[in-house]
């Protein structure tokens, strides 16, 4: 019994981060989608989401003690547009005017873009890492009442597990049935192509970047509040993770990246429960370099035909 | 209705076409002949405005589209049907035509669909299967149905009858000629010469970037440097 529920509590929390990367490793995948390009300030953005949603929730919560659902729906919505504005920015700033250039060089002018993110942060907001409050706290406990080990599902990851899929399931929807859905597909499928079709390419790129960004600052406000802290650099590592996900389940496909997010959860999880944490950066990594080595296109990926 | 005023165009450093004149009046049907690497495609694509002409005029309906961008090109009136087709395979055949009409409103959308289904049944009959698994000849219907969702005044086709069997060759180019019916001016290039030149009104020859000869379909025709070069005479 204390064998399954510790396996139990290894796959929740597992799943709970792995969800979260699901939804950053969308930003990473879409992009590279439409423009077979790595968005490198994509952890930037996330990063940027939850500094915006703990402003939100330090300076509603000094004002009124507000009922907490509509704290945290605000401070999402603020995350929301700020971040999205950045991703816009980003894909004007770093990306369009070098479009068609060598594809290094809008890899490095992305680099740029989040170096100076993270710097504008630290001068900013400080560099010392900052408490994010718990503003859902409780939970489930899972098990029996015996005196063995009870898994527990708190609201916390309760919460993030719904977001996540009430996300997914908008994005999936999005993609599949609305018109500027389906000229993303068209335009990831043959771009030169859809702009003979009156189709402004640029526009449409523009809001891949913006969706990816919007999804980052949900990860960036419900992880954020499930680490407990932020800092300049909480970006960082997350966005190598997620875009490992990505790459994990396929870069280019959306169905991938979800799934990419909750294998390289669930194997952190039970690296950190199973043998020890500080090997929990090296299995991720570890795997990335397996799978790149065994199956480049990744788990749902379609291997690509060199485009002419 | 379409006017080339002595046109250059660049790839990079190299010259592609060294000042082309064409005009194309309403109504017509104008097929354009030439070798492989004389330009043709690249004449069209200039029209397309990718890439835009270095230097010389492009005019459609009496407006100058030199240098707008590709996109609104190709909301004033002018579709396209590329070399090679290029439907998108990952989306079904009704995809690709709302893809076709995404500037119009919904209600355009289902008429052109409607009138496209009609044009050719056996893409309704597949509208909800991926454009990437039918057949070359069903493609290029496909791509034909998308370029008339957005009703064009002009349909430029790339060489639509490219490694398609000799049947379905037969009935592209009837499709092509039931377009003027519609009223719709067709420019057609071709490398299928005597095809291309029988349903014109009128021709031009393109070699290496110059246009060499212009006259009627039927004078082309029986012209004895275009048997000898392009009708294998």
């Amino acid at each position: 019994m204390h064998d399954v529920m510790y396996f139990l509590q290894q796959l929740i929390n597992g799943l709970t981060v792995g969800s979260a990367y699901a939804l950053i490793a969308i930003g990473y995948t879409m992009v590279y989608g439409i423009i077979g390009m790595i968005n490198f300030a994509h952890g930037e953005i996330y990063m940027i989401g939850a500094y915006v949603s703990l402003i939100v929730i330090t300076g509603l919560a000094v004002t009124s003690p507000a009922w907490i659902p509509l704290v945290l729906l605000v401070a999402l919505i603020c995350a929301i547009i700020v971040s999205s504005s950045m991703g816009w920015a980003v894909e004007r700033i770093a990306y369009r005017p070098v479009r068609g250039q060598h594809r290094l060089i809008p890899l490095i002018s992305a680099i740029g873009m989040s170096i100076f993110l993270q710097n504008y942060v630290h001068l900013a907001q400080g560099s010392r890492n900052i408490g994010f409050p718990l503003l859902i706290e409780g939970g489930i406990s899972l098990g029996g009442s015996g005196g063995g080990f009870q898994a527990n599902l708190s609201y916390m990851q309760l919460t993030i597990f719904i977001v996540t899929l009430v996300c997914m399931t908008g994005l999936s929807l999005f993609i599949s049935r609305s018109k500027t859905g389906r000229a993303c597909r068209a335009v990831s499928q043959d771009l030169k192509m859809s702009s003979l079709l009156g189709i402004d390419t640029n526009r449409i790129i523009a809001a891949t970047f913006v969706i990816g960004a919007a999804l980052a600052a949900v990860a960036g406000l419900l992880l954020g509040m499930y680490y407990g802290s932020i800092d300049p650099l909480f970006g960082f590592i997350a966005g190598l993770k997620a875009f490992t996900a990505a790459v994990l389940g396929g870069i280019g496909s959306i169905p991938g990246a979800m799934l990419g997010g909750l294998v390289l959860g669930v194997a952190e999880s039970f690296t950190s429960g199973y043998l020890s944490g500080e090997y929990k950066d090296v299995v991720s990594f570890g795997l990335l370099i397996l799978i790149l080595l065994f199956r480049p296109t990744g788990l749902l990926g379609k291997p690509e035909v060199e485009k002419i | 209705m379409l006017v080339l005023e002595n046109i250059h165009t660049h790839y990079g450093k190299i010259e592609a076409l060294h000042g082309v004149s064409v005009e194309i009046k309403k109504g017509e049907i104008v097929s354009l002949i030439g070798a492989n690497g004389a330009g043709k495609t690249t004449l069209l694509m200039t029209v397309c405005g990718d890439p835009q002409a270095s230097s010389g005029r492009v005019l459609f309906q009496g407006e100058d589209i030199t240098h707008k961008p590709t996109a609104q090109i190709m909301r004033s009136g002018i579709a396209i049907v590329p070399e090679g087709r290029r439907v998108f395979p990952g989306l079904t055949v009704e995809e690709n035509l709302h893809m076709g009409g995404f500037f119009t409103s919904k209600q355009e959308v289902r008429r052109s669909q409607d009138h496209v289904f009609e044009l050719f049944p056996r893409l309704k009959e597949r509208r909800n299967q991926r454009a990437g698994t039918m057949s070359g000849g069903e493609q290029q219907m496909l791509a034909i149905g998308r370029a008339l969702m957005t009703k064009p005044e002009m349909i430029i086709l790339d060489e639509p009858s490219l490694g398609l069997a000799p049947l379905i060759i037969k009935q592209i180019f009837e499709i092509i000629s039931s377009l003027r019916d519609e009223g719709i001016t067709v420019f057609l290039v071709e490398q299928n010469a005597k095809q291309a030149l029988k349903l014109a009104d009128r021709g031009y020859v393109l070699e290496t970037g110059r246009i060499r000869l212009e006259d009627s379909g039927a004078n082309l025709l029986a012209n004895e440097d275009v048997q000898k070069a392009y009708l294998g005479g």
